[in-house]
């Protein structure tokens, strides 16, 4: 291959690189730093008062005052996106696993079964949550059919998004743990328990441990998209339970304030690359180890 | 014998569907014996060693370990430990981590672990290299850590299955001394599952051979070489000639047998019950040929020769039928026989052996 061609072959990933990822991204940093138009929209004037915002109000007598209201919401957004990734990791674990032990037949049927709800539009799917969780929804009838008392009050919960989160994107945690436990060599897990090892033994020391670049990449594809998630916290957690996703929504949407929308972006996109970095780190880290 | 066994295979079946694998197998395995299941491919080595650790269960039948019965005990609770075929080390933990796992797992403290990891790196000479994780050593090397592995808890019994065969063959001759006296230094009951006749020959006390899913003959190597029981045996254990004919007077042990050959033979005979058709088995290195021959003598016809070094393989015809022989390349320039040369052949008649079918 001539150099040239190299070059030039190369041109139409660099220019789609250039033209949905770097330019959106300069154009959103640009705009949170510029000043709130009167009428929504903005005007080219540099402004950081939008960052100023995340962590203070301005009080009366134009003095700033430390207000929580949006770090809250970045903590919650953390801890949610955080607990949805670690229940999909619970649950697809066993799954993968499950999975890995079956005829290669039921394999590739057991594999589409699981991107199933990818053939569907999200917005569909968490309305069918919202059907499941809702008053007198599914979950309520069912409980009322094994003599539970009349209740009700599942939907518009943390539970409901978080459950709402971990059914969106556990398929993106099954898919590359089944294929690290799928490589796992079933002679490794006898040869534990032909050395006195139990079960557990064999979870903790054999399967997890060669399991973890599955285990790694699984928790990032769905911790990432769960930081900046819309649907779930606006449908099943009825918006009361702001997440940073809304709150970018919004304040493009309703409040009109393009500004500290951009702002709380370029806050996500920090926390995601931070995420990027810090695996980045370990795996890197874990490259030596081995060497 | 009043050996006591360490384990005893009672009358074991083991289906796989509607595929039988192993079929009404019972035998006894001494304490600290090298004992070798040797067959052909399929034969049901492995499901019946697998069955000893514990990660297969008998369809039918029982296992005994010294005395205790096995058969529904979980792996891990049997103080039997596995060289598994392609080794089975950890590939996230170091060597010394490898050889650790199960004493760990049996509760050992750290001081004691130390010690032990050490003595067994020592053994197989790898103390250099406790720190390096497995892909990072040669096969031999892996090896050594399987076996360093599987013994450090020392176990009842180790369960080998066809260790040598990944292996190139300069390694594996080196390999059989090492485990043989490495059976003989720590004393424990080795069961060894090969295909490799040879290597079964060399290393074990005794040998089953195992065919078709059960064991056809349990013996010392001399005694299933020089007697085997049946023609699977003597066909599958070296290289024989096979002679059909007809049994016409049996005598206690003996028989006395007419084939092709022209001459009677009598000699001993195997599961004989009375005068009929029977296969008459004479091993190459036992027919002597020109002033070599002796015993019963015949008459024959160079048709083919092969030279392997340190042996030259004739087959020579005597009639209808043909004999295949070895000779002894005893000296450097010796002669050797010409194709088509007339040749007198001979062998005693208590080398041959007579076989039912
Ligand atoms: N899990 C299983 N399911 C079905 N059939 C099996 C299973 N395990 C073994 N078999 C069959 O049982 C027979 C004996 O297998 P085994 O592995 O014990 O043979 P082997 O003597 O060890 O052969 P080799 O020398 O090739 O290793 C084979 O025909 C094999 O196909
Ligand atoms: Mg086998």
């Amino acid at each position: 291959m001539s150099k040239a061609f190299r070059f030039w072959g190369l041109v139409p990933a660099w220019a789609l690189m250039i033209l949905t990822l770097i330019v959106p991204i300069l154009i959103v940093a640009g705009v949170s730093v510029a000043e709130r138009g009167a009428y929504g929209g903005f005007n080219w004037a540099f402004d950081l008062s939008s960052y100023r915002q995340i962590l203070y109000t301005v009080g009366w007598t134009d003095e700033l005052e430390f207000d929580p209201k949006y770090v809250l919401i970045i903590g919650r957004t953390l801890l949610f996106a955080g607990g949805a990734t670690l229940i999909s990791l619970l649950l697809a674990l066993p799954v993968a696993y499950y999975i890995s032990q079956q005829s290669s037949r039921l394999k590739t049927i057991l594999l589409y079964l699981v991107t199933l709800p990818f053939w569907v539009s999200m917005i569909v799917r968490v309305y069918a949550w919202l059907i499941i969780l809702g008053n007198d929804g599914l979950l309520e009838r069912i409980y009322r059919i094994f003599g539970g008392a009349d209740i009700s009050g599942f939907l518009f919960t943390p539970g409901a998004m978080i459950t709402g989160m971990v059914y969106s994107y556990i398929p993106l945690m099954i898919l590359p743990v089944y294929a690290s436990v799928e490589k796992i060599d079933p002679a490794l897990i006898e040869a534990s328990h032909d050395l006195y090892g139990g079960r557990w033994t064999a979870l903790k020391r054999v399967i997890l441990p060669l399991a973890a670049p599955g285990l790694t990449a699984g928790s990032i594809l769905v911790f990432v998209p769960c930081l900046g998630t819309v649907l779930e916290p606006m449908l099943l957690g009825g918006g009361k339970q702001l997440m940073m996703g809304t709150l970018i929504q919004t304040q493009f949407g309703g409040a009109r304030n393009w500004p500290f929308g951009a702002a709380i972006a370029m806050v996500l996109l920090i926390l995601v690359v931070l995420t990027l970095l810090l695996n980045a780190r370990r795996a890197g880290r874990q490259m030596e180890a081995t060497l | 014998m009043s050996r006591s066994s360490a384990i005893e295979v009672v009358n074991v079946s083991k289906n796989f569907g509607d595929y039988t694998a192993l079929d009404h197998v019972d035998f006894k395995i001494f304490q600290n014996e090298f004992f070798t299941l040797l067959g052909p491919s399929g034969c049901g080595k492995t499901t019946l060693l697998r069955m000893i650790a514990g990660f297969e269960t008998p369809s039918s039948g029982t296992l005994l370990l010294n005395g205790q019965e096995i058969a529904q005990m979980p792996a891990h609770k049997r103080r039997v430990n596995t060289v598994f075929q392609n080794y089975a080390l950890f590939p996230h933990m170091t060597l010394s981590q490898n050889i650790a796992f199960g004493l760990k797992n049996l509760g050992w403290d750290k001081a004691r672990i130390t010690a032990r990891v050490g003595q067994m790196l020592e053994m197989v000479h790898m103390e250099q290299f406790a720190q390096r994780k497995p892909d990072q050593l040669s096969g031999g090397q892996r090896q050594r850590i399987a076996l360093a592995r599987a013994l450090a808890a020392e176990p009842e019994v180790l369960l080998l299955d066809e260790p040598l065969s990944a292996l190139d063959l300069k390694l594996r001759q080196a390999m059989r001394d090492e485990l043989r006296a490495l059976q003989r230094d720590t004393g424990i009951t080795f069961v060894f599952v090969t295909h490799d006749q040879e290597e079964a020959l060399d290393m074990s006390d005794r040998i089953a051979v195992m065919g078709k899913g059960r064991v056809q003959q349990i013996g010392s190597p001399k005694e299933i070489y020089e007697d085997p029981t049946n023609r699977f045996v003597a066909d599958f254990i070296g290289d024989t000639n096979f002679l059909e004919g007809e049994v016409i007077l049996l005598d206690g042990a003996k028989a006395t047998i007419r084939t092709a050959l022209g001459a009677e033979i009598t000699t001993t005979h195997q599961g004989l019950t009375g005068p009929g058709p029977a296969t008459m088995s004479i091993r190459p290195e036992k027919i002597g040929v020109g002033d070599q021959a002796e015993g019963v003598v015949l008459t024959g016809t160079v048709r083919a020769r092969n030279y392997m070094g340190g042996f030259t393989h004739y087959t020579v015809q005597i009639g209808e039928q043909t004999l295949r022989l070895s000779r002894r390349n005893a000296h450097s320039h010796q002669d050797s026989l010409e194709i088509g040369a007339a040749v007198q052949v001979g062998f005693r008649e208590s080398d041959a052996r007579v076989l039912g079918q």
